[in-house]
């Protein structure tokens, strides 16, 4: 089942689009630009309205999405993105309004960000937050910013060289780090999951500028020396930055602001229920204790009791990270889901993203080799190693998940754990779906055993079969008019 | 228990016996008692859909945009027609709750969809590379300095006071922090100073910046400022209007290196400024230099076309700190509704369009300036659809203006103290000859 490119359905004559008849008096473009800079050539394809719609229609059914089937695909949140929040960023009075309207014709969005910022800051155990970041990468580099910017304020910006991250971090911490310069220390896992103290005590060095964390971390582990931990980097003037992909299995529960971090991030993407969008937009906004406050990315909102403000004028922030004040249209979708769930419904979606994880684990962990055997939060991780003897591989039992109509779990991530599995139900999901996603698991792993070529082969049912990546790379072959011959 | 939710307790119980618990609390014991929240969170409490639909409509209508005002403003955000067909393609569940496309096989929309989306870019822009997009304009003008850098190993960047004053904050923000110094030009006659422009770039340069058109709407003699980025061995970064370049010559064909901007203008919702789609071409030499994600075309094992995610080795989740950038997603659906957008224009569409607001921009400057005497023209450069006028007391007429039914402009003094009282006005092809017509009779009104 392919598609031909939108190019290949183009015929010169078409048109998927009507203006009105131009209404003023027309003039020639070359009287008034010069005639170099007048294009001739649009490389642009012809189609019809209904050519577009047919294209797009069939491209969409060869995707897997949440709408579609279980999605277990660990450290990504892939919970149900409920259909009014679609339906609100959609309401005019959000869509149709422009960056730069004078503030009195925006009081409603201002009042929405507002209450956003406040919403999060209680989830959180923060005081303030910014909602500029476009996604969580984005969240870790205005968090990163804003640990330069505390110790350049100290006058200690020279000496502050270094961020501790656990060696079972996301690939964003040490790349946002270095992006900025920062030495990146790697911390080992303890035997339990966690960090590793005696690691931790001897790399907290006085050059140590911060530590980036998950908790619980990407095993799924909630880490219990975060008290300790806390007060080894807060004892060399180190600031610690929550990651906050894994928010989702303690709304309600625990705070980061209360385990002793000064700066979060979280991904309103995956907590907070709004669409991936195969891939983006998300939204990574961050959020500070008060003695960081001063250095939140400029414009902020404020609220003097009777109006909403943006304001420009702060001495300490660190400037703006995007334009404009957020993926605006991703935050009204979020503050819906918080509407609708209010505090209770909160703690809930944690609750049960954390039973159902543990449900799966202990039911698989019989069939496959349990990474770290103790109660996990809203993830774990599994090992595929237990098939390496018969030549299977976690990636082959990847694609034979998609042939039984699932998307897969995160494969070979974390990193420390081997021919990893990670698996994240999230809250949304039944029981009885994941009865059914458990049992085919044990029915690929039977196969991997009796049948190891079937599986190596996988995967079958699917638009395509298993790709040349590697052809994909050596010959480039990205821009349909440059394409491979 | 929210409608999100669809444990039974019979379920529930199940689950806690197989599990080896007795409740849920069970599965938080360790979490510290110190570290543990012991209230409940300090949120209202749940609502109906219907409750939660009638708040958010409170909220809706406190705000007046363009659907209630005619929209003059741009600067980075348009106010275009939005073809239907395009909302009803982006609310298909299969493509907006799905996620990034790491299982090729069961991921072949996205993938196909990208890949034409990178095609098309290139097409518009004249390059010959483009990633699957980036967050927005400011940013993406952030990795395209990163790769000048990395590119030159040289670590200045000359960026005009024409390019839009908000990249320019975002760009300080960020690479100013990066060990890459930034370097101002002035403007002369809404266009950049090519005299002092001249001055500052020498051979430690890595990048010239411009806009195109312009943040006032003008068009750069973008050859002109190649040839002065390039006798240097400097890179041409420009910084681009897409839908404008259905009547400008592609950047690529003028002697820009990267072409990166806001893509909102290709049928995406203006959204209070997001989300919106951060563009990102290149030249072929800049290929391994590139940030974020790329589609590429291959084949599967029966030998069918299909689409991956490739060249992966230059992106983080690979090479951790020495990655060139920590990007780790992409605005896929808002590239997907671009793409949506230039296939419905098409070669012909899109030409109108952009025609039609040069059209209508151009025809609202030459009414101002015979039928309303207050307002005067600081610049004489060629534009596209957006122009600066002087007004008397810009602020306080805008005000005025809302109030009358017309978002007149954006003050530009916020950025340029020496054009107070100046604003810069956009024009779409949604105006009609009867909405310019209502422009310059309220603001011959209110400036008599």
């Amino acid at each position: 089942m392919t598609e031909p490119l939108i190019f290949e359905l183009s015929a010169d004559g078409r048109r998927g689009y009507t203006l009105p008849k131009l209404d003023v008096p027309e003039i020639d473009p070359a009287d008034h630009i010069p005639s170099k800079m007048l294009r001739r050539e649009i490389p642009l394809p012809s189609l019809s309205e209904v050519d577009v719609v047919r294209h797009f229609t069939r491209l969409s059914r060869l995707n897997h999405a949440v709408d579609v089937g279980f999605y277990p695909l660990g450290s990504c949140t892939m919970k149900y993105n409920p259909k009014v929040n679609e339906d609100m960023a959609r309401l005019p009075g959000f869509a149709a309004i422009h960056p730069y309207q004078p503030e009195e014709t925006i009081q409603g969005a201002l009042a929405l960000l507002h209450n956003l910022e406040h919403a999060l800051a209680e989830i959180c155990g923060m005081d303030a937050f910014t909602l500029q970041p476009a996604a969580g990468a984005h969240g870790e580099l205005t968090g990163l910013l804003i640990i330069k910017a505390y110790h350049r304020k100290k006058k200690n910006a020279r000496t502050k060289t270094k961020i501790l991250i656990p060696d079972a971090g996301h690939g964003t911490n040490p790349a946002s780090a270095a992006m900025l310069g920062f030495e990146v220390v790697n911390l080992k896992t303890s035997s339990r999951g966690g960090i590793d103290l005696d690691d931790l005590r001897a790399k907290a060095t006085p050059e140590v500028a911060g530590l980036m964390l998950t908790n619980p971390n990407t095993l799924g582990l909630f880490d219990e020396n975060l008290t300790e931990i806390a007060k080894i980097v807060h004892g060399v003037d180190g600031l610690l930055y929550y990651d906050g992909a894994n928010l989702n299995a303690i709304m309600g529960w625990s705070r980061p602001g209360d385990m002793g971090f000064d700066i979060v991030h979280v991904n309103l993407h995956k907590t907070f229920s709004t669409p991936h969008g195969g891939g983006g937009p998300g939204s990574g906004p961050v959020g500070v204790k008060a003695h960081l406050a001063g250095f939140l990315p400029s414009p902020r909102i404020s609220f003097d009791g009777k109006k909403f403000k943006v304001t420009d004028k702060h001495a300490d922030s660190i400037g703006p990270v995007r334009t404009f004040l957020g993926s605006f249209g991703v935050l009204v979708r979020a503050y819906t889901y918080i509407l609708t769930l209010g505090a209770e419904g909160l703690k809930d979606a944690s609750s049960y993203a954390v039973l159902n994880a543990n449900y799966m684990m202990r039911r698989l962990q019989k069939t496959y080799k349990l990474a770290y055997d103790r109660t996990c939060k809203h993830e774990f991780v599994l090992s595929g190693k237990p098939f390496a003897e018969k030549g299977v591989k976690t990636l082959d039992i990847a694609k034979r998940l998609l042939d039984y109509g699932y998307h897969a779990p995160t494969v070979y991530f974390p990193l420390i754990v081997e021919e990893a599995i990670m698996i994240e139900p999230t809250e949304t999901e039944s029981k009885q779906t994941m009865d059914e996603f458990i049992a085919v698991m044990e029915k690929i792993a039977a196969e991997a055993m009796t049948d190891p070529e079937k599986v190596k082969g996988a995967p079958y049912n699917t638009p395509v079969t298993r790709l040349d990546e590697a052809l994909a790379a050596r010959k480039p072959d990205i821009n349909f008019f440059k394409r491979r011959p | 228990m929210s409608s999100y939710l669809p444990h039974t307790q019979a379920e529930v119980k199940a689950m806690l016996e197989a599990i080896g618990v007795k409740s849920i609390d069970d599965l938080f014991s360790e979490i510290p008692a110190g570290l543990r929240l012991n209230r409940p969170l300090d949120l209202p409490d749940g609502l109906s859909e219907a409750e939660v639909v009638d708040e958010m409509n409170d909220l809706a209508q406190m705000n007046y945009g363009a659907n209630e005002l005619l929209c003059f403003l741009g600067a980075g955000i348009y106010d275009h027609y939005i073809p239907s067909a395009i909302n009803h393609l982006l609310l298909r569940g299969d493509f907006f709750t799905a996620y990034t496309p790491y299982q090729a096989e069961i991921s072949q929309g996205t993938l196909q969809a990208i890949y034409e989306y990178q095609s098309l870019l290139c097409g518009l822009t004249g390059m010959d590379v483009s990633n699957a997009s980036m967050y927005e304009a400011g940013t993406a003008l952030v990795e395209a300095l990163n790769m000048a850098k990395a590119q030159t190993g040289r670590t200045r960047v000359v960026i005009p006071e024409t390019v839009h004053p908000e990249y320019r904050r975002v760009v300080k923000t960020i690479n100013a922090q990066m060990g890459i110094e930034i370097v101002t030009v002035p403007f002369e006659d809404g266009v950049t100073d090519m005299a002092k422009l001249a001055e500052v770039v020498d051979d430690s340069t890595a990048a010239v910046v411009a806009g195109y058109p312009n943040f006032f709407g003008s068009v750069e003699d973008l050859e002109a400022l190649a040839n002065v980025a390039h006798n240097v061995g400097a890179l041409l970064v420009v910084t681009a209007d897409p839908l404008s370049l259905g009547l400008l010559t592609a950047p690529g064909d003028l002697g820009a290196d990267i072409v990166c901007g806001e893509g909102q203008s290709l049928g995406i919702p203006m959204s209070f400024g997001g989300p919106s789609l951060g563009f990102m071409a290149c030249k072929e030499a800049l290929l391994r230099k590139v940030p974020g994600r790329i589609t590429g075309a291959t084949v599967d094992k029966t030998g069918r076309r299909g689409f991956v995610l490739t060249l992966q080795a230059r992106e983080q989740h690979i090479r951790r700190e020495k990655a060139g950038s920590n990007i780790c997603s992409n605005q896929a659906l808002m590239a997907l509704n671009a793409t949506i957008y230039m296939s419905l224009l098409g070669r012909d569409g899109i030409r109108d369009v952009a025609n039609q607001s040069f059209q209508k921009a151009h025809h609202l400057k030459k009414e101002l300036a015979a039928r309303v005497p207050a307002v005067s023209f600081p610049f004489a450069a060629p534009f596209m659809n957006e122009f600066v006028i002087k007004v008397p007391n810009a602020k306080r007429l805008l005000l005025k203006m809302a109030k009358q039914g017309v978002l007149g402009g954006v003050a530009l003094e916020r950025w340029f103290p020496s054009l107070k009282d100046h604003l810069l006005v956009a024009v779409t092809e949604k105006r009609t000859a009867e909405d310019l017509d209502y422009y310059c009779e309220l603001l011959g009104g209110l400036t008599s």
